[in-house]
C-alpha cells in the first residue's frame, strides 16, 4: 500500500494567484480584516524580500509602493481548495480531505494505470500546475509520513517503503504540529528534531507528555497508521470572483469570464467530464440612487444584493471554454447585466463527453459545437425566437406551430428515394392582410387588398374548420382557393391565392399566395 | 523587376519538372457535381442543383419557386442532409413543407424581417458550414431592394460555398446573382388547373363549392448552366421560344387535402 500527500503552500496567496496568474510574478501582500485594521495574512516571496512580513497594517504594506494588495477572498480559496480535490479524484478515488492545503490519496492499485510511485508523483503535478497551482507531493508507503513530508519539502519526494524514519529524522518538530504545551514541553527537553523524539522510550514518554505525546512519537518515527477518512466525490463545479471594482463593461467582463471559464473547462476535463450547461450569476452593484431612498422597501432591497443570471445549455458537452465564452458573449451582448458587476458566480453541470464516429455513407453534418455559435450569431441578429426548427402542433388552426430549438439529428443513413414528382407549395403572409370582398351568390367575385382590386375567376370552397370551442381563444372560419385577376393600365396579373373568412369576428383576410 | 520574375518562374518550373506539368496554370475547372431537385422533368434539363455553387431561382409570384424549393428541401432532407431556410420574410409555410415530404427536424429556419437580416444570417451559416442545402427565399423583398445589393456579396457567396458540398439556393423575383451563379433558372406560371367535378357529399349548411384547384403548370427556362457547354442563348433567351432549355411541369395539390376535407364534412354536426 502506498500514499500520496499534496499540500499546497502559502495556500492564501496561490488561491488568489490562480485568479489572477501575473501576479505570481509581482510581490502580492494579502490582508485580512475589518477596516481600518487591516492585517496581512499572506504574502508571497518577492514581497517578503521586499520586507513585507505576515500581521503588518495594511497602511505599512501601502509603504512599499511596488506590493500589490488583495483582499482576502474565502470564496476564492474554497474554489481552489474544489479544484485540488478534483485534481485528486482525478487521480484515485478514494481521497481524504485533511485540510484546506493538504490532501491525502490511497495510491493502491493504480500502478496499471499510471506506472510508478514517481510516475504517478508527476502526473498529479501536472494535473495541479494545470489548476494554477504550486504543490508539494509525498509518496510514502505511510500516509501520516507523506503528509509531514510533503509540508516539509519541495517538490515531488518518494520516500522509500521501510526508511520513512530516515526521511523524518532530520525534521524539526513543529512538522508534527504539537500542542503549545508539548511543544513547551519539548523546547524545555531539547528535543527539537523529529529524530531526538524517536529516540525517546515510549513508557515513559507516555507518563510524562500523555497520548498526544505517544501519538507524536510514532509520527516521528513514521509508524503511525490510521484508516483514511474518504471523501465521496461531487459533480459540483462552481467557480467564483469577487472583484474589487465592479466591472460595468463587457469587455473585462468576458476577459474574466474567460478565465473562470478555462478554470472550470480544466477541472471538468480533469475528471473525464465535460460541461453540459453552465449557469452565471452576476452579483449587481446596487445603484446609488437607490440606496438614498429610505423607504423600508429601499433599505431591504439594499441588503439583498441584485443579482442578474444567464443560463447556457449546450446540445453537446464540450470542454471548450473558447466556444463557452464566445456563447456567452453573445448572450450577453443581447441581455446585458444591467448594472456593474461586483461578482461572478459560475456553476457547470457536467454531462459525458460526445464519443461519435460518422459512418462512411452518412451525409455531413453541422458539428454541433459550432453550430451552437453560429446559431446564436444569428439569433443575435433576428432575435432569439426567430431561429429554430419548426414543429407542428397537434391542431387544425391555420399557420399552427411553435419554434423549437435547433439540434442536429443523429447521423442515419439516407432513407429511401426523394418524393417523386412536384407538389404545389403555399406562402404565408404573417400577419393575414386584410381583405374587402364582394360576393356573388355567396362566392367571392371581386376582392381588393394592399390597394389593389382584382376580379375572382375561380373559386373553391368554402371548406369550414374550427377548434377550440372550449378554449378561451375559438376560432371558426371559411377558407377559399381563389384565382384573381388583377388589371391594372400596362398588364394583367393573375395569382392564386388562400382567402378566409372568420367567422367570430366575420372578416375576410388573405391567408397566403400559392406559389 | 519583370526579369527576377520570370527567372524566378523559371526556377520553379524547372525544380518541379517531372512532378507537376505546369505549376502555374490554374487547375482545369471540372464541373461542379448535382444533385437532383425533386422534379424529374427540371432535373433532366439542368442536371440537378450544383454542389458547392449558387443556384439562382427566379419569377414573378405563383410562378412554382416556392414549390421548387419544397421540392428541393424534401429531396435533400430525405437524404438525410441538414437544410437551413433563410426566410427574408417568414413566410414558408411548415405544415405544407411537411406534407410534401420535409423532414421538419432536419430544417434550420432562420425568420428574417428584412433582406439586411437575410444576408447577414446567410454568411454566418455558410461560413459555418455543414450543410447539405442554404436556401435564401427573398421572393417577397422588394426587387428594388434586391437589385441594389452590390454584386461583390453575390461574389463572396458563391466563394463561401465554393469547394464545399453545400448548395446555395436563392430564390428572388428578378435575377440578381448574374455571372455568380452556377445555375439560373426563370420560371413562369402558365394556366391553372381547377376540376370541375361535383362534389359527392355536399354539407347542407355549406356552399357546394363548383370546382376544386388541381394545381398549375409552370414553365422553367434555364437562363445559365455552368454544368452544361453551351449556354450562350442566355444573352438572348426570349427569342428562343422552343429552345431545348425550356420546359414545362405540372404543380399538383397534394390529394390528402381534399380527402381530408371531405372526412371534415362528414363529422362536421351542421
Amino acid at each position: 500500500m502506498s500514499f500520496a500527500a499534496i499540500f499546497v503552500p502559502n495556500f492564501t496567496f496561490q488561491a488568489i494567484a490562480r485568479g489572477e496568474p501575473e501576479l505570481r510574478i509581482e510581490p502580492v501582500a494579502v490582508i485580512e480584516g475589518q477596516p481600518p485594521t487591516y492585517r496581512v495574512a499572506a504574502l508571497n516571496g518577492l514581497a517578503e524580500k521586499l520586507g513585507v512580513t505576515v500581521g503588518m497594517t495594511k497602511a505599512s504594506v501601502e509603504q512599499f509602493p511596488q506590493v500589490q494588495i488583495r483582499n482576502r477572498s474565502k470564496t476564492q480559496e474554497e474554489m481552489a481548495h474544489q479544484a485540488l480535490l478534483d485534481a485528486a479524484w482525478s487521480i484515485s478515488s478514494r481521497v481524504e480531505d485533511r485540510a484546506r492545503d493538504t490532501l491525502l490519496l490511497d495510491l493502491s492499485g493504480l500502478s496499471r494505470l499510471f506506472g510508478g510511485q514517481e510516475d504517478i508523483a508527476h502526473q498529479i503535478l501536472c494535473r495541479t500546475s494545470e489548476l494554477g497551482m504550486d504543490v508539494h507531493i509525498a509518496v510514502s508507503a505511510n500516509a501520516e509520513t507523506a503528509r509531514i513530508v510533503a509540508r516539509a519539502l519541495f517538490g515531488i519526494t518518494v520516500v522509500p517503503d521501510g526508511r520513512e524514519g530516515r526521511f523524518l529524522e532530520s525534521l524539526p518538530v513543529a512538522m508534527l504540529s504539537p500542542s503549545p504545551q508539548l511543544a513547551e514541553i519539548f523546547e524545555r527537553w531539547g528535543v527539537s528534531t523529529c529524530k531526538s523524539l524517536a529516540s525517546l522510550p515510549v513508557l515513559a514518554l507516555s507518563e510524562r507528555a500523555g497520548q498526544e505525546g505517544v501519538h507524536l512519537h510514532a509520527l516521528a518515527g513514521g509508524k503511525a497508521t490510521r484508516p483514511l477518512l474518504i471523501v465521496q466525490p461531487t459533480d459540483c463545479f462552481e467557480e467564483c470572483l469577487e472583484l474589487e471594482d465592479a466591472v460595468d463593461n463587457l469587455e473585462p467582463l468576458s476577459f474574466l469570464l474567460g478565465r473562470l471559464l478555462q478554470q472550470v473547462c480544466v477541472r471538468i476535463s480533469a475528471r473525464g467530464l465535460a460541461i453540459g450547461a453552465i449557469q452565471v450569476t452576476f452579483e449587481l452593484q446596487t445603484a446609488f440612487e437607490s440606496t438614498v431612498l429610505f423607504s423600508p422597501d429601499a433599505i431591504s432591497a439594499t441588503k439583498s444584493p441584485r443579482t442578474f443570471s444567464c443560463a447556457l445549455q449546450l446540445p453537446v458537452p464540450s470542454q471548450d471554454s473558447t466556444l463557452l465564452l464566445k456563447l456567452l458573449r453573445l448572450r450577453l451582448q443581447a441581455k446585458p447585466p444591467g448594472a456593474p458587476v461586483r461578482k461572478i458566480h459560475l456553476l457547470a453541470e457536467p454531462g459525458r463527453s460526445r464519443a461519435t464516429q460518422s459512418g462512411l455513407f452518412v451525409p455531413a453534418s453541422p458539428d454541433p459545437q459550432k453550430l451552437e455559435l453560429t446559431l446564436a450569431r444569428i439569433a443575435a441578429v433576428v432575435g432569439e425566437g426567430n431561429v429554430g426548427s419548426p414543429h407542428l402542433l397537434d391542431t387544425h388552426r391555420p399557420d399552427a406551430f411553435h419554434m423549437r430549438k435547433f439540434f442536429v439529428p443523429p447521423a442515419t443513413t439516407p432513407h429511401g428515394g426523394p418524393p417523386s414528382g412536384a407538389q404545389t407549395a403555399f406562402r404565408v403572409f404573417r400577419p393575414a392582410l386584410p381583405l374587402w370582398v364582394q360576393l356573388q351568390k355567396k362566392v367571392p367575385a371581386r376582392v381588393a387588398f394592399q390597394g389593389m382590386l382584382g376580379t375572382v375567376i375561380h373559386a373553391s370552397g368554402p371548406w369550414r374548420s374550427s377548434g377550440d370551442w372550449w378554449e378561451n381563444q375559438p376560432w371558426q372560419e371559411d377558407a377559399w382557393d381563389v384565382e384573381i385577376q388583377f388589371t391594372s393600365e400596362s398588364r394583367t396579373v393573375q395569382g392564386l391565392y388562400r382567402v378566409s373568412f372568420d367567422l367570430h369576428f366575420e372578416q375576410w383576410w388573405v391567408r397566403g399566395v400559392y406559389d | 523587376m519583370h526579369s527576377k520574375s520570370a527567372a524566378l518562374r523559371l526556377y520553379v518550373e524547372s525544380a518541379l519538372a517531372g512532378r507537376i506539368a505546369s505549376p502555374f496554370r490554374p487547375p482545369p475547372s471540372q464541373p461542379p457535381r448535382a444533385v437532383p431537385a425533386g422534379i424529374p422533368v427540371l432535373d433532366e434539363v439542368t442536371g440537378g442543383l450544383p454542389r458547392g455553387g449558387l443556384t439562382e431561382i427566379y419569377g414573378p409570384s405563383c410562378s412554382g419557386k416556392t414549390s421548387f424549393l419544397q421540392s428541393a428541401l424534401a429531396t435533400r432532407t430525405a437524404s438525410s442532409e441538414v437544410c437551413a431556410l433563410i426566410d427574408a420574410h417568414d413566410s414558408f409555410d411548415p405544415a405544407g413543407a411537411e406534407s410534401a415530404g420535409v423532414a421538419l427536424r432536419q430544417l434550420l429556419w432562420i425568420r428574417c424581417k428584412n433582406i439586411d437580416h437575410a444576408f447577414r444570417s446567410v454568411d454566418v451559416l455558410l461560413h459555418g458550414g455543414g450543410f447539405g442545402m442554404v436556401a435564401m427565399d427573398l421572393s417577397d423583398a422588394p426587387a428594388r431592394l434586391v437589385r441594389q445589393i452590390p454584386l461583390n456579396i453575390w461574389f463572396r457567396l458563391r466563394r463561401t460555398v465554393e469547394n464545399t458540398s453545400t448548395i446555395l439556393l436563392v430564390l428572388s423575383q428578378e435575377s440578381n446573382a448574374k455571372t455568380c451563379a452556377s445555375l439560373v433558372l426563370r420560371l413562369e406560371k402558365e394556366a391553372a388547373a381547377w376540376s370541375l367535378k361535383e362534389r359527392s357529399l355536399p354539407s347542407p349548411a355549406l356552399h357546394t363549392p363548383a370546382c376544386l384547384l388541381d394545381g398549375w403548370a409552370s414553365t422553367a427556362e434555364v437562363i445559365r448552366s455552368r454544368a452544361r457547354p453551351k449556354n450562350l442563348h442566355f444573352l438572348n433567351h426570349s427569342a428562343i421560344p422552343e429552345s431545348k432549355d425550356l420546359v414545362r411541369f405540372d404543380l399538383r395539390m397534394k390529394e390528402a387535402r381534399s380527402l381530408f376535407s371531405e372526412e371534415e364534412r362528414m363529422t362536421d354536426p351542421g
